[in-house]
């Protein structure tokens, strides 16, 4: 009813008054501004970290080997007092169970990675040092991991056959040995016990900053190197199965039946096995929990902020009472004039509803430029959510009527009588 | 014979009803103000003339008596129903003119139509036509804070009319005017009254202004002590 005058008359009441206008917005716009600002910079935070863990694969399913949980021993019948906590040599993953697992999906699979990861070393060359974590891989390895090589080549099937003392390492490593000109040939020296192994570089791969750690910028990064997955058990002595591994579909396959086809395939061997079982998880479902935490955490603090919006409202309250005591005999007048209580009560709330969305447009404007700021500080791109500016405007609505109301409502219920003669 | 538009009897005002200090304004007034009637109430202060205008004006109710406003019962009617009827049998002219701040001439005319619900080109329309018959249409989109006090009840005046209500009810209006502009204006409560055949009811305290209309009504210590014709009034009672 009369919305367009009453928003009209609100908005000329303002302008009249620009700076007590302002200054009554400005608890609403810190508000909404601080509010925007922590999602905006929570929003960036999730958005870089899922598509770094994208680019680092999300379509990957990791095959591991779990321990069984009590329950599937009660569901089996038996309760077993003793169990293993750490696995043996015939509880592994076996090349022949992924022989067969290849051969079964074939049609499905894109690559099957694994990986023995031998810990951190420390290369020296000269002056110069690099530290690195070391890993056996196999020939999928790189297509699992989408690792761009820059010069020389990948593995090949030969190095793995015969455990050739090769490997691959980052462009990152070559130019903190500064081997940047010609790398392919040189040699490096891993300690590894109290043996030292020496190892060629056959190829160099692009290393790429997975945006995840917030690294210091003085600090060199320490970059992974490849080496034949059959060296690096030689070396470490390790056993001949696996206890993880990553398997990659191919596009077009259903995520979720392939992850429980795969689970079903490589749980069928571990009937038998008391203590372990392979279980399949996708980093889908990692990127999944991983943004809902971070978004949840975003949502606390904009809450805590949100509280500050509390003490606008009453700001805004305040402001409105003294408007409508100095506008005391305007009211009385409109209802000579046939003004009901409703209309008054109306007029009031919108006038509120007014300072309120105003306030709310300005603190986006602010929370936008400031979570950018914090944003870029923290180097993320800046992603204002529209999600979020929506709920802001309504949120700030909501605080206009929330506390408009009392004061509309004392407006309404003035006597006219009393009103006219008000001085 | 004309239609009564005003039938008060026995309208008795007490505030404060029960405590000690119970005050009684009005103690049986009966009034009759006929269709097109120029009407003055006229008292000294306290003699309960102002709660007798807030009374004809359904601002206010009365303790005891009957009231019919342009043959509406209007004592039972609740704050929603009395709102309605003063917005659209009353037209209000007050002494301090009253005209919204930071609303144009216009705007102000138009406000009685907007809470009555006439829709927007007609509401326009009808507030140039008043402002026209108050000679006003120069200043129309002119605020409240760029007129004079003559012009400022000028357009009260035809924000009065705005309804087309049963009867004005002007309460001192000329009261802060000088004495130029003050005659303005009754000239043109006459006008309205002579051209448009407007019932109009003045309160005021002043003797000479209560001579212009057709009857005076006196008020004193809450009861009608005299009613006689006005000296210079034009027309008769009819």
């Amino acid at each position: 009813m009369l919305f367009r005058e009453n928003v009209v008359l609100a908005l000329r009441g303002l302008w009249a008054n620009k700076m007590r206008a302002l200054l009554t917005m400005l608890g609403i716009v810190i508000g909404i501004g601080s509010v925007i600002a922590i999602m905006t910079v929570a929003n960036s935070m999730t958005n870089a970290i899922s598509t770094s863990m994208q680019s680092m694969g999300a379509s990957n399913i990791t095959v591991s080997l779990t321990q069984k949980s009590d329950s599937d021993f009660v569901a089996g019948g038996s309760v077993r007092l003793f169990r293993s906590s750490s696995y043996s040599e015939e509880d592994l993953i076996t090349d022949e169970m992924i022989e067969q697992y290849r051969t079964a999906y074939s049609d499905s699979l894109y690559a099957v990675s694994l990986s023995e990861n031998l810990g951190s070393f420390t290369v020296e060359s000269g002056t110069e040092s690099a530290s690195v974590n070391a890993s056996g891989v196999n020939l999928d390895y790189q297509k699992a991991q989408n690792l761009e090589l820059l010069q020389g080549h990948w593995l090949l099937q030969d190095d793995l056959d015969s455990g050739r003392r090769v490997a691959v390492v980052s462009d990152e490593f070559c130019s903190q040995l500064s081997l940047r000109d010609d790398p392919l040939g040189k040699s490096f020296e891993l300690t590894y016990g109290n043996q030292v192994y020496t190892f060629y570089i056959v190829g160099v791969y692009r290393y790429e900053d997975s945006g995840v750690v917030l690294s210091s910028t003085d600090e060199e990064p320490s970059t992974d190197i490849y080496l034949p997955l059959s060296a690096a058990k030689a070396i470490s002595h390790g056993n001949d199965g696996y206890s993880q591994l990553t398997v990659v579909p191919n596009t077009g396959v259903d995520m979720q039946s392939f992850l429980e086809q795969t689970e079903m395939f490589f749980s069928s061997f571990y009937v038998r096995n008391d203590s372990f079982t392979v279980t399949a998880t996708s980093m889908e479902s990692m990127i999944e929990s991983m943004t809902e935490m971070l978004s949840t955490i975003g949502l606390a603090v904009a809450v805590i902020a949100g509280i500050s919006l509390v003490v606008g409202g009453i700001g805004v309250m305040n402001i409105m009472l003294v408007s409508i005591t100095e506008r005391t005999r305007e009211i009385g007048t409109r209802k000579a004039l046939g003004a009901t209580n409703g209309s008054i009560r109306v007029q009031f709330i919108i006038e509120s509803v007014v300072i309120c969305i105003i306030g709310g447009i300005l603190g986006i404007a602010v929370g936008v430029g400031l979570g950018s700021l914090g944003a870029g500080m923290l180097g993320y791109a800046a992603s204002p959510s529209p999600g979020v500016i929506a709920l802001a405007v309504t949120f700030s609505g909501g605080i206009g009527v929330f506390f408009g109301y009392y004061p509309a409502n004392k407006a309404a219920k003035l006597d006219p009588i009393e009103a006219l003669r008000y001085e | 014979m004309a239609k009564p538009i005003i039938e008060m009897q026995g309208i008795v005002k007490r505030f404060f009803t029960g405590s000690p200090s119970e005050l009684e304004v009005l103690n049986g007034i009966d009034l009759t103000v006929w269709e097109g009637e120029f009407v003055a109430i006229v008292g000294a202060s306290g003699s309960g003339k102002s709660t007798l205008m807030n009374i004809i004006g359904a601002l206010d109710r009365p303790t005891e008596g009957t009231y019919r406003l342009d043959g509406e019962n209007v004592q039972g009617l609740n704050d929603r129903e009395l709102s309605r009827v003063r917005g659209a049998k009353i037209g209000f002219v007050f002494q301090t003119f009253n005209l919204i701040p930071r609303q144009t001439a216009l705007q102000n005319v138009e406000l009685p139509m907007l809470y009555a619900g006439v829709k927007g080109h007609a509401r326009r329309r009808r507030a140039w036509e008043l402002l026209d018959l108050v000679g006003m249409t120069d200043r129309a989109t002119h605020q409240p804070s760029e007129l004079s006090g003559g012009q400022k009840q000028r357009v009260a005046i035809a924000r009065s009319m705005a309804n087309d209500p049963a009867i004005l009810l002007a309460d001192e209006p000329t009261g802060v005017l000088d004495s130029v502009t003050g005659r303005l204006v009754m000239d043109l409560f006459q006008k309205l009254h002579r051209e448009q055949g407007k019932t109009i009811v003045l309160i005021t305290h002043s003797s000479e202004l209560a001579e212009e209309c057709q009857r005076i009504v006196t008020i004193k210590d809450g009861r009608i002590c005299g009613q006689r014709q006005g000296g210079k009034a034009s027309y008769a009672v009819s």
